[in-house]
């Protein structure tokens, strides 16, 4: 069972009945798989912010909660995160944050141990699966009994790693469902904001207690020439490199143990501080007066591994390596068929425009041969910053600034973004790649794409009318596939002198009901070929090229100066017809035309 | 039960890869091994280069396998086997299926499918198996059971019997593709045992 299999399990063992996230690798399957059980209350939220909310409003009602979000995700739900630590909860609450160090799928590499810290909130925080699932279920006790919402994090190599666990006990929470009015506690206006601020204070001298304990941060005998403190799925590392020390494992990332980290200090000869990322644990110890080494050891940037930790510590043990072999990159690329590729291949097209783009499968317009995309900050702001480049520009940015976001990431926080742009006079176009679902973390539905959590029917925004409705006067939806429509409907909205939305819209093809279909592909028919490249540049898979020498050429009845020709792999197209638009030269037809 | 190994699978998103390690990890589960699998997910969706790191032995505590440790690298396309050989020792088995996947710079004419892999791995002395899992897999029924090919091969590398793989096979993997993939697992086994 993977981690994520393992927390969905363990909240439904906690006795949770409303959940809710948004999708974010490494954090998605939690979600999903507690989808399947029964009587616990599911949705997809538009963002991290509202997915909290929700939670919030089901533990004020009594209900065990739960938010699941990525590492980046705390940083939208931030403003409810840090009240919700003073007004406290009343069924238990746990906020979950998947960190990515690394960045295997993410833009930055934060650690969210910061936020226990700056939030003044209590974080659990296993190493494998087995753990993560016992830890889940405490977390909850711990949140009704300190009155206080929980912090859960976990990474990359704790949500995708399989291991052998076993189903547990069913908790339940001592609080019952029901409305309950405590307005000194949860209105948060400064007077009452005031005294709570007093009580968060105590709370956490209460739980650096429960931290002192060995409830969730022991100490594992050993040798006791180097000891370690650590946490997370660091300490797997230090087990396996370091099997004699003695270490002292941190199953509590915050509040910490004084009085224990000094003990264990004390009865070691030399302490070793190792954690991922930041000097997070490595600033509190010393902090405390306590020496030891961290960060002038372990790196501070991606993963560490057993290997890592092994030859930080002692440089002696790097073993010696077979050299890698030089090797064509294999990056990622939109799918053969994809709807995305239409506009991005317009936009390749385009001089002198600047392409503001967004968090999706659609950053991978940025790759080459489409090169369709100049900047990607964060969810929501393709929107805004190309408003702000706009402003700063002046006439020079006139005809030549582009958003493009997802249908997903539009009702995230590219609403607000529009809004904004509307209400202060943009003149920039808003390209929404709507194909109907969050494609890049594995196909979630959203509020745009008529589908709750489960699959079932659910109300769907009519994007058109929302973007008219907050004052956008020209809407124009085309079908990407349709190259020529596509170009025009872009340009068309780029010589207008006003805030403009062209909705591309199709499905996306890892859809089961459009993977599953059946395919009507395109073929080549090489003589026909000219070699003008047309096809390649639009970076589909299933279209590749043939490299062929002046001598070759003329032994296959081609032109002496062509280089190649392309060929299209029948298994992988999927009959979109981007590239039989493209030929000039009747070289690509479907079967039997 | 003293034995622990490394296996690294390697290969292009969308080869079942993920199906591939899972098989195999149970398969050391039932045979009464701690087992850790570590995957890539997101962006690895889209043909992009995919891992799955497997362990096992009495007691596993890392799910990542450590540079020079890999005691079997299984790789699901051929280009793809040379990227790991830093992860490989002299000992390594090396099981590579002969399918090529072209990358982008590859499908563009840019520079040429790297010729001779194979040879790079093999002339460090380490032995490699090469397995033509997309014609055995076709031969058995279905192309998307080159995997399972590769399995099969991969099995006699391992401490448990067929029988074991058998019954994963009956009660993992959906009914109406089991014979295909009994008929893949020992089309695979076939060529190592």
């Amino acid at each position: 069972m993977s981690g994520n299999e393992a927390i969905a399990m363990a909240a439904y063992e906690a006795g949770v009945t409303v959940a809710s996230g948004y999708p974010g690798t490494p954090s998605t399957e939690i979600m999903e798989n507690l989808s399947k059980y029964e009587g616990v209350y599911t949705e997809w939220a538009p963002n991290e912010k509202v997915g909290l909310e929700v939670a919030i409003g089901a533990s004020f009602a009594g209900a065990r909660a739960f938010a699941t979000m990525k590492h980046v995700g705390v940083n939208v739900a931030a403003d409810p995160l840090f009240t919700v630590s003073y007004t406290g909860v009343r069924g238990g609450l746990v906020v979950l944050t998947a960190d990515d160090p690394e960045m295997h799928s993410s833009q930055n590499e934060q650690d969210n141990r910061n936020y226990a810290y700056a939030a003044k909130l209590p974080m659990l925080e296993p190493s494998e699966p087995a753990e993560a699932k016992e830890l889940l279920k405490d977390a909850f006790e711990l949140s009704e009994k300190f009155d206080t919402p929980v912090l859960f994090r976990i990474t990359t190599r704790v949500a995708h790693v399989k291991g052998v666990l076993s189903k547990g006990d069913m908790r339940k929470s001592s609080a019952v469902c029901g409305i309950e009015k405590a307005p000194a506690k949860i209105v948060m206006l400064p007077g009452n904001a005031r005294n709570r601020r007093k009580i968060v204070e105590e709370r956490m001298a209460q739980l650096t207690e429960v931290a002192e304990s060995d409830t969730f941060n022991k100490v594992e005998p050993g040798d006791t020439k180097r000891g370690f403190i650590t946490g997370g799925v660091a300490y797997l590392y230090v087990k396996e490199a370091f099997p004699e020390a003695t270490v002292l494992k941190l199953g509590m990332s915050w509040p910490l143990p004084e009085k224990k980290i000094k003990a264990f200090a004390a009865s070691v000869d030399e302490l070793f501080v190792v954690e991922e990322l930041d000097p997070f644990l490595e600033h509190h110890i010393k902090a405390m007066g306590v020496e030891c080494h961290g960060k002038d050891l372990i790196p501070n940037q991606g993963e560490l591994n057993t290997s890592i930790v092994r030859t930080a510590i002692d440089p002696d043990s790097a073993p010696v390596l077979f050299a890698p072999a030089e090797l064509p990159m294999r990056p990622p690329n939109m799918c053969a068929g994809c709807p995305h590729r239409g506009v991005f291949y317009n936009l390749s097209k385009m001089k002198d425009i600047f392409v503001s783009g967004d968090i999706g499968c659609y950053t991978l317009g940025f790759l080459p041969p489409l090169s369709a995309m100049d900047s990607c900050v964060c969810m929501g702001a393709s929107v805004t910053i190309a408003h702000g480049m706009a402003k700063a520009l002046g006439d020079e940015g006139k005809g030549r600034l582009v958003s493009v976001i997802g249908d997903s990431t539009f009702v995230h926080t590219g609403i607000n973004g529009l809004i904004n742009s509307v209400y202060n006079d943009s003149r920039t176009v808003l390209v929404i790649l709507d194909n109907r679902i969050t494609a890049m973390t594995g196909q979630q539905n959203n509020p745009a794409s008529g589908c709750n959590i489960k699959g079932e029917a659910a109300n769907a925004i009519d994007l058109e009318a929302l973007c008219r409705a907050v004052g956008v006067k020209h809407v124009e939806t085309v079908n990407p596939h349709d190259i020529a429509e596509c170009k025009k409907a872009l340009q068309t909205a780029l010589a207008l002198d006003e805030m403009a939305v062209v909705i591309s819209r199709a499905p996306c093809v890892l859809l089961p009901e459009i993977k599953n279909a059946p395919h009507n592909p395109y073929s080549t028919k090489t003589e026909n070929c000219a070699g003008c490249m047309a096809c390649v540049k639009l970076g589909c898979p299933a279209i590749s090229w043939t490299n062929i020498t002046s001598q070759e050429a003329v032994a296959k009845g081609y032109k002496e100066k062509q280089k190649g020709f392309a060929v299209i792999n029948e298994v992988q197209c999927n009959g979109c017809g981007q590239c039989a638009a493209l030929c000039k030269f009747e070289a690509i037809n479907r079967k039997g035309e | 039960m003293a034995a622990t190994g490394n296996i690294l699978f390697s290969g292009v998103g969308g080869q079942g890869i993920l199906l591939a390690s899972e098989v195999t990890a149970y398969a050391l589960l039932a045979a009464g091994y701690d087992a850790k699998k570590s995957e890539v997910h997101g962006m690895a969706q889209r043909g992009g280069s995919v891992t799955a790191q497997l362990r096992y032995g009495d007691k596993v505590y890392s799910p990542l396998i450590e540079p020079g440790k890999a005691d079997i690298l299984i790789s699901f396309e051929m280009m793809e086997a040379a990227r790991y050989l830093p992860y490989l020792h002299q000992e390594s088995k090396v099981i590579v299926n002969t399918q090529q996947i072209k990358p982008p710079s590859v499908a563009m004419g840019q520079v040429p499918y790297p010729a001779n892999v194979l040879d790079a791995v093999s002339s460090l002395g380490i032995q490699v198996v090469s397995v033509d899992a997309f014609d055995i897999a076709r031969d058995a029924g279905e192309v998307k059971a080159a995997n399972i090919v590769m399995v099969g091969a991969m099995s006699a590398f391992l401490p448990m019997g067929v029988e074991v793989y058998e019954n994963i096979i009956n009660t993992r993997i959906p009914e109406r593709f089991r014979e295909v993939n009994m008929k893949a697992f020992a089309a695979g086994r076939k060529i190592t045992a």
